[in-house]
């Protein structure tokens, strides 16, 4: 074998652009995503415009910017729920199509069916083309993985909050997904719920490899999980309508990071003078 | 690998114990029970006792009792019960059947309610009894004229819950099951049937008590057989007995059917809300 370029996770990333369909276990698998001049516009207001970039498989960007910027906007293209956009989206090298099976999005609000118990609601996420067996055995692991297996019974009334987006998270990843999409998954959370959701995120990447894209409003979080952190904002120097590409930022160091390094401190506060914050 | 410790959040809605009201168990039963017993003792002061009213404006309480336990030993209660129940159950399960069809196709599919929805809604509008010379017209107010007019009281209750019901289910949810792979009748049995359970349980005992009452109508407006013709006939001949005897048991039917659609109602809100 030549030497392949190593990544600094222990989980080597894989292309794999044509999907297969399923494996048994929580293996490595991930896709890479290229934006080429993205741009998407409501009744002719231009929201995001002229978004090129490339993410590698396997890796974690962040997606920051201001509320309301086109965050979320820009996920739901890579997914494939909304269509509308110009330019073009590649996952894996092949365009991405309605509500892509190559992605798995966890949205902000976990979104579970209330009459559906945790391990129902996490079956959902099951590839259609799974034998009941290892769909059955696939959600056993996650359960695991996420630490609900005692838990699996409950109805999401039963739980709480942090729970719940643990069990939208093991849905997401229940299809194996080349690329995750989380949308502000801890936005609503507190802080303590957070941070421990935020280690879970890092061990399902150590574990699965998959690519992910992170859409969060929160500067510390972004350097904390972070391989690449995207600033979306409009350009200073431009008058044209739209947020774009503000800063692509490339986060020094290994997980988990530690947030007073010296470099740390500059990027966090380059980063809120993207979002037109003083940092202090 | 470690699992994640447990969430500090506290489960966001509390363990529900039962917490019964101070008293006996059986005081709130008995409380609500005074009142009719008031009744029934005054009803037999001014008729039995003080002979205010004649049988025939008002009999004894003991009268409608003996009325009913006559009609039962003849069999004629039961042969009126009998079809006064066929009636409203097949009336209510064609009319129910129409609405949940019809709902569900116009709360799913935009094209069909922009279509459709301005035509039911006039129909709506008429009061339902003002089809009855129409489908004496054409029907005739046979069998099948009956149940049929049950059918129309009992259609638009349902109609109405599982239209708004469905236009309404939580379009995140709906999103989230096409992220995931749903669409069509998998989406629909999925996720937007099981989410408008509850609404249209409440359409179907609305439709029910609808049901009895378009009975009562059907069979008021000509009848050889059933409660309502009952009502008539005792009206007709004096028995005001048997008419009370009628309006009893109208009662006790319509809320014996009600209490075993809120049984099934209770099972299903367990599974599905
Ligand atoms: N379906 C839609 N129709 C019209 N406008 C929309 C739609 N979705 C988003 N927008 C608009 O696009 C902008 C960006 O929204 P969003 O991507 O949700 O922002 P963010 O996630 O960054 O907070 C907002 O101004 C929002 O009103
Ligand atoms: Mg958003």
């Amino acid at each position: 074998m030549s030497a392949a370029p190593t990544l600094e996770r222990s989980t080597a990333a894989i292309e794999d652009p044509q999907p297969q369909a399923s494996a048994p276990r929580l293996e490595a698998r991930s896709l890479s995503v290229s934006f080429d001049a993205v741009g998407r516009a409501f009744e002719a207001a231009p929201v995001l415009r002229d978004i090129s970039f490339d993410v590698t498989p396997g890796e974690v960007v962040a997606i920051l910017g201001a509320s309301g910027c086109g965050k979320s906007t820009l996920l739901r293209a890579v997914g494939g729920l909304d269509t509308g956009n110009s330019g073009q989206i590649r996952i894996g090298g092949n365009p991405v199509t309605a509500y892509d099976p190559r992605t798995a999005v966890g949205f902000q609000e976990p979104r579970l069916l209330p009459w559906r118990s945790v391990r129902k609601n996490i079956e959902l996420g099951l590839p259609r083309e799974l034998s009941r067996a290892a769909g059955a055995a696939r959600v056993d692991e996650l359960l695991e993985l996420v630490g609900l297996a005692d838990r699996a019974e409950l109805r999401p009334r039963e739980i709480s909050g942090g729970m719940a987006q643990r069990t939208s998270l093991a849905r997401a990843l229940a299809r194996r997904p080349g690329v995750l999409l989380l949308d502000e998954p801890f936005g609503a959370l507190d802080a303590l719920t957070r941070l421990k959701m935020q280690d879970l995120l890092l061990e399902v990447h150590a574990q699965t490899g998959t690519t992910v894209l992170l859409v969060t409003h929160d500067v510390d979080e972004a350097l904390q999980l972070a391989d690449r952190i995207l600033l979306l904002g409009a350009e200073d120097s431009s008058t044209q309508a739209g947020a774009t590409v503000k800063q692509l930022l490339t986060i020094p160091g290994r997980r988990p990071r530690d947030r007073g390094s010296a470099e740390l401190v500059r990027l966090r506060s380059q980063l809120y003078a993207g979002l037109g914050v003083d940092s202090h | 690998m470690s699992a994640p410790a447990q969430d500090t959040a506290a489960p966001t809605q509390p363990p529900t114990t039962g917490k019964k009201p101070a008293g006996l168990p059986g005081g709130k039963l008995l409380l609500g029970l005074i009142v009719p017993a008031a009744v029934l003792l005054a009803w037999w002061l001014v008729t039995d006792v003080f002979g205010v009213f004649t049988a025939t404006q008002l009999p004894a309480p003991q009268a409608v009792l003996e009325a009913g336990l006559g009609l039962m030993s003849s069999g004629d209660l039961w042969g009126h019960m009998g079809i006064s129940v066929q009636r409203v159950l097949l009336g209510f399960l064609a009319g129910s059947a129409a609405g949940l069809l019809l709902g569900s196709l116009l709360g799913l599919s935009g094209l069909a309610d922009r279509l459709l929805n301005p035509t039911v809604g006039a129909f709506r509008a008429v009061p339902s009894l003002a089809w009855v010379p129409l489908i004496l017209l054409w029907v005739g107010l046979g069998e099948d004229g009956k149940v049929l007019l049950i059918a129309i009281g009992a259609f638009f209750p349902v109609f109405t819950s599982i239209h708004s019901a469905l236009r309404h289910v939580d379009p995140h949810l709906v999103e989230a099951g096409r992220a995931f792979g749903f669409h069509g009748i998998r989406l629909l049995t999925t996720v937007q049937l099981p989410a408008v359970v509850p609404p249209v349980f409440s359409g179907l005992r609305l439709a029910l008590a609808q049901a009895w009452l378009f009975l009562v109508a059907s069979e008021l407006l000509g009848a050889s057989e059933g409660l309502g013709f009952l009502l008539t006939e005792s009206q007709n001949n004096g028995r005001t007995d048997r008419l009370l005897l009628a309006i009893v048991m109208l009662a006790l039917l319509g809320k014996l059917t009600d209490a075993l659609l809120g049984m099934l109602e209770r099972k299903a809100l367990k599974t599905w809300a």
